[in-house]
């Protein structure tokens, strides 16, 4: 797909972004009609795709797989190169060979959630038989929807049960759902930095967002694709809005504080005078590049739908009641995005059906973003946690770590 | 929150006399809830020499760290604030080592060990050692000894009290006392027979055994 109006953006980008939607450079696997996904909304999609990557080999047990749940804005590349932005990686420093989740010891999978953009039915995919994309007749869809196709994957991969599942933020809310949902199928999870519901601030942040992409005219009312432009003003304003979530405030101000960006005084304009405007609008503008707007949007309804609580008759911890799964809950101090205490209630939830839970409580003063980054608190964490879980589990012992 | 750290990375040192004999009264293969963890040495002990399925609650973020980092389910919690959430009788044994003296509510912490564990364990410094009575006695000031070296406005000890004071809560509480063991400043166990006043006149630390009336225990 090329635009027609190439003085919009970047052309190129434009058409690398649909080809991602449409033929990923991912392995892919599409369910027949006769298996649609049996959708929260009640809905069944039909003829629906995921998009993966995989690392490591799978053992003839079957017993390392280990599966990653992206967050909100990430994908499936988790540990190569990305087939749009030629960026590593989002998380290269955790997944790798001898690395702590160690693609040497363990078979890891990623898949790009349903809902996504980069190779998973989403919203700018097309109608089944058609040329046209889903646009806003896309169902809305949720966490526990996305976790049901990817179960689907894991059965189309042959494995009845992975040693861990493992994300940060709405990738933590996949973890809850898998072990609610999956139980038999989940020897450990590792929650992070997440909720097992969505707050009022959360919600109040991802409408912000959603209203600035929809405030773009260029939005066409969800239906952007044929008129062939993209919403980019708005989706780069939400990106903003919800980078600065991602962040602390001592974060924010040790590293920009009220610097300005390339130059000495102010311009008495409204020109990025400061290094966090400048900041800000380069997070947004190649934010961009690499998403489609009508999926930010399904997707943190997704997020702000997620309430495990009164999913579960108002009790968290019916959602685990039986659960045999060895659970280790992270949070970290200055993230306020997903507090302490929303990992606390987790926790009480599961001490309350007397499950096997570690909760650790990170210090850090990077944010919600801590668990991205290089936190050698956090790292022993998940290694000890790991490496435990991995002898119960009879896998071979780590050389590193 | 408890004392002596005992572990070095994972060096193992001589394990505590307190852990030891805790140590003997758990069964093999049981469930365990360790309340006031610390640096996880006697999760640690349990799970190498008896096979438990063991948890941790830890005040301490560090220790947690250090816990979870060492392969350890240990949880960042308050004995006071968070035992309520487990159920009853979930574990085989809930074990409060050289802690309870430490709480805001002792009685509180104890109920709920005997609710949550089919047996509780408690070990702790006893007050009514015949060094502590004879410095209280000569020096007029609160004794700081080996067994309780802060001083008095740095211990975390709020709540001390003598292996008396600790068989008569048991009883207030109802809870059957299975064993009762208290040991000298050397580590040597006290002989069985001894009365408990002369126990707890020569013993500076004990351990109690402990069943509650539970409904189902």
């Amino acid at each position: 797909m090329t635009s027609a109006r190439p003085e919009i953006g970047s052309s190129t980008i434009d058409s690398v972004r649909y080809a991602e939607v449409h033929k990923p450079r991912s392995e892919l696997v599409r369910f027949p009609e006769n298996a649609p996904l049996k959708l929260a909304c009640g809905l069944d999609l039909k003829l629906f795709q995921i998009a993966y990557q995989t690392y490591g080999t799978l053992n003839a047990q079957k017993s390392n797989a280990v599966l990653i749940c992206h967050a909100l804005t990430a994908d499936q590349h988790i540990a190569n190169v990305h087939p749009v932005t030629r960026k590593p990686g989002w998380w290269e420093n955790m997944v790798g060979p001898g690395r702590l989740i160690d693609t040497d010891r363990f078979f890891v999978i990623c898949s790009n959630i349903l809902g996504g953009c980069m190779g998973s039915t989403g919203p700018a995919s097309f109608k089944p038989g058609t040329q046209t994309p889903y646009g806003l007749d896309f169902p809305v869809i949720t966490i526990s929807d996305m976790v049901d196709a990817q179960a689907r994957l894991i059965d189309h991969l042959g494995i009845d049960n992975l040693f861990a599942v493992i994300g940060g933020s709405m990738g933590g809310m996949q973890v809850l759902e898998w072990a609610a949902r999956y139980k038999d199928r989940v020897f450990a999870a590792m929650p992070i930095a997440t909720a097992a519901w969505h707050s009022s601030q959360n919600i109040a942040f991802h409408e912000v967002g959603r209203q600035a992409v929809m405030a773009d005219p260029d939005w066409c009312g969800g239906d952007y694709y044929a008129h062939d432009v993209v919403p980019k003003r708005g989706l780069a304003v939400a990106r903003m809005a919800a980078h600065i979530t991602y962040l602390s405030e001592e974060a924010l101000q040790r590293k920009f504080g009220r610097s300005l960006q390339d130059r000495s005084a102010l311009t008495f304009s409204f020109n990025a005078d400061f290094q966090i405007e400048s900041y800000l609008r380069y997070q947004g503008s190649s934010f961009v590049d690499r998403f489609d707007a009508n999926s930010y949007l399904y997707i943190t309804r997704a997020m702000d739908y997620f309430d495990m609580k009164s999913q579960y008759g108002g009790h968290l911890a019916e959602a685990f009641r039986g659960t045999k799964t060895r659970f280790c809950v992270v949070s970290f101090t200055s993230d306020w995005l997903y507090p302490t205490r929303e990992s606390r209630a987790i926790v009480h939830a599961l001490n309350a059906i007397a499950a096997n839970v570690s909760f650790v409580e990170i210090e850090s003063d990077k944010g919600h973003d801590a668990f991205l980054l290089d936190e050698p608190d956090f790292f022993k964490t998940v290694s000890g946690f790991l490496n435990a879980a991995a002898l119960r589990r009879g896998l071979p012992a780590s050389g590193a770590a | 929150m408890s004392s002596g750290d005992l572990f070095v990375g994972d060096a193992v040192a001589t394990p505590r006399v307190d852990h030891v004999l805790i140590a003997e009264m758990v069964e093999t293969g049981s469930r365990v809830l360790d309340v006031g963890c610390g640096d996880g040495a006697l999760l640690q002990l349990l799970n190498d020499s008896k096979a438990v399925d063991g948890r941790g609650v830890e005040l301490s973020r560090e220790k947690v760290n250090a816990c979870v980092a060492r392969g350890l389910s240990v949880i960042q919690g308050d004995a006071d604030r968070d035992l309520r959430d487990y159920p009853d009788q979930a574990f085989d044994y809930a074990i409060l080592s050289l802690t309870i003296q430490a709480t805001r509510n002792p009685k509180t912490v104890l109920e709920n060990l005997l609710r949550i564990g089919r047996r509780a364990i408690v070990s702790f410094p006893n007050f009514g050692h015949w060094e502590i009575r004879a410095a209280l006695l000569t020096s007029g000031r609160m004794p700081v000894t080996h067994n309780l070296p802060e001083t008095w406005y740095d211990s975390p000890n709020a709540h001390l009290c003598t292996i008396r004071d600790f068989a008569d809560l048991c009883e207030e509480l109802g809870a059957t006392v299975e064993q009762a063991v208290a040991f000298n400043a050397s580590g040597k166990r006290l002989p069985i027979k001894w009365s408990l006043s002369l126990q707890n006149l020569l013993g500076e630390k004990a351990v109690f055994l402990l069943k509650g009336h539970g409904k189902t225990g």
